[in-house]
């Protein structure tokens, strides 16, 4: 039951939130009038069996909350929209509704607002990824803390604080503005891409599981798509689409990493391929390249291949060099070297991975691409070395054990 | 809302000569001005002419110099009558300074009582 609570609360959280919002346009005083109704929930519900329409309730409790939290603040602005709340619908605060459907507490618009101020670029970036999580998809300041590695109290604060600066800064709870609206919608998919990459670095020690992050991630890219689908929409939901499907081939049943090379790739999810390419191809058909849709294409590429030698390596390393003109990082120029290899030009992508170095010396693909590629260039003893520093870089223990492992077995093949 | 737009910018490093640079303010100023978005600003003088001061056992330090030594100095502000922080930053991002400097946007408190 407690489960099965929890999963509504996720599902149902950017809708109720929203939808208080719509009524008060205050995150805080929104957030607290859904927590508390969600405790009455937990309550009720685990005592009888769950109300036909869970979200409706939740709804309908969190509203009289609301106008209760209203009530008592006795502040201009909340007299404000206690008055027009009045004007806006009758209330009844006294009996919940058996029957009530989906259209009477979504509103999309609001939604959109709510997603764009939580990934206002006003905010740094971990406020805006904290605030996604916990406004729009109802995960708790706890389950996000232990996903981002961080103690409950920091996580609460950095919210508190993200909370505090919408207030006072004048960040407005709004779809913006024609012209901005290219620069804010890649701060918001930027959001989400983060979301959807931390699933695949952090999942050392932590009860809420990456898949959970990841999942939470496609929801949001299919939520955007629902409400503002562009071509750069289009082309995040296509990618985390594409690159989710391989995951049941990422890990082995010991619970090892298992790199796209050697993965089998029957394991791929043929729906979550094929609903990504749809995607894609509805994006390109706009005709409005993009960084995601870039990415998407690469992913589209291996998703098409029946093995790692057979992929259109080539066509890879194109669409790197026109992600790198767009975004020109140095992550971007690792992974177009390393296409450059795999098409055949391994003496010149060395130099060019070589040059990378300075750039990268934090970054751990960048050594396990260095070591593969060394052992191509049969020089085993740097690649002995690249393996030693990538694991010392590794943050996640099944890459860290294929590394090691990767590594041993060059060690016993090594004379001295 | 009021914002203050505060203008920061290494002395000496704009990017184009200051005579360009003075007419490019007055074509931003005429351009805000129209929108009624100005509610004033000013330049200041160099940083070599700032001199801080603070109080201390009822006492007036003077010292020659800036609160604090920074790469970038303030060399001037506006304040904007703004609906919200998008509509500030939008003109923050036209100062012709902002372009090789950074414009710092930062709402006006107001005291409810």
């Amino acid at each position: 039951m407690k489960n099965a609570i929890t999963r509504i609360f996720r599902a149902e959280s950017g809708q109720l939130l929203s939808s208080l919002m719509y009524l008060c346009r205050d995150l805080d005083l929104a957030e607290d009038a859904l927590q508390d109704a969600c405790e009455q929930a937990s309550m009720q519900w685990s005592k009888q069996t769950l109300p036909d329409n869970p979200g409706a309730w939740l709804h309908t409790v969190a509203k009289r909350k609301l106008i209760d939290k209203l009530r008592q603040s006795q502040t201009q602005a909340n007299l404000r929209s206690l008055h027009s709340l009045g004007t806006l619908s009758e209330i009844n605060t006294e009996s919940v509704p058996q029957e009530f459907s989906e259209q009477d507490f979504d509103v999309p618009d609001e939604r959109l607002r709510l997603i764009f101020t939580c990934c206002h670029p006003a905010l740094n970036q971990q406020a805006q990824v904290a605030l996604t999580l916990r406004t729009l998809c109802g995960l708790s300041v706890k389950e996000i803390a232990r996903a981002y590695l961080t103690s409950e109290i920091a996580m609460s604060q950095r919210i508190t604080r993200a909370k505090k600066k919408i207030k006072d800064a004048g960040i407005s709870y709004s779809v913006p503005r024609k012209e901005q609206l290219p620069a804010r919608l890649s701060s918001v998919l930027k959001v989400i891409y983060l979301i959807y990459n931390e699933s695949y670095s952090a999942f050392e020690s932590q009860t809420l599981t990456r898949n959970d992050l990841a999942e939470e991630a496609i929801r949001l890219s299919q939520l955007m798509l629902s409400l503002l689908p562009n071509a750069e929409v289009l082309g995040l939901a296509a990618l985390l689409l594409l690159h989710h499907a391989r995951s049941p081939a990422r890990q082995s049943s010991d619970a090892g990493y298992i790199p796209l090379e050697m993965q089998d790739r029957k394991l791929w999810n043929s729906a979550a391929l094929n609903q990504g390419r749809a995607l894609l191809d509805k994006a390109l058909r706009l005709n409005q390249p993009g960084p995601y849709q870039i990415q998407a294409a690469i992913s589209a590429l291996h998703a098409q291949a029946i093995d790692w030698q057979s992929t259109d390596w080539k066509q890879i390393h194109l669409l790197y060099k026109s992600l790198y003109k767009i975004n020109p990082s140095p992550v971007v120029e690792l992974n177009c070297a390393v296409s450059l290899a795999y098409s055949g030009y391994l003496v010149e992508s060395y130099k060019f991975l070589y040059s990378l170095e300075q750039e990268l010396q934090n970054y751990q693909p960048y050594y396990a691409a260095r070591a593969e590629l060394e052992i191509q260039l049969m020089d085993l003893q740097a690649a002995i070395g690249s393996l030693n520093t990538a694991i010392k870089l590794s943050r996640n223990n099944s890459e860290r054990d294929f590394l090691v492992k990767k590594r041993n077995h060059l060690l016993s093949q090594c004379p001295d | 809302m009021q914002f203050l737009a505060l203008i920061y910018g290494t002395e000496g490093q704009d990017d184009v000569d200051m005579q360009t640079l003075i007419e490019q303010y007055t074509v931003f100023e005429a351009e805000a001005n129209s929108a009624g978005i100005l509610g004033g600003g000013n330049a200041l003088e160099p940083i070599s002419t700032a001199t801080s001061v603070r109080v201390r056992q009822g006492q007036a330090e003077i010292t020659d110099g800036p609160f604090a030594e920074t790469k970038e100095q303030l060399g001037g502000y506006y304040l904007f009558e703004c609906k919200d922080l998008d509509e500030a930053l939008m003109w923050a991002a036209k100062i012709p300074s902002a372009r090789y400097g950074t414009v710092e946007v930062r709402p006006i408190m107001i005291f409810e009582d």
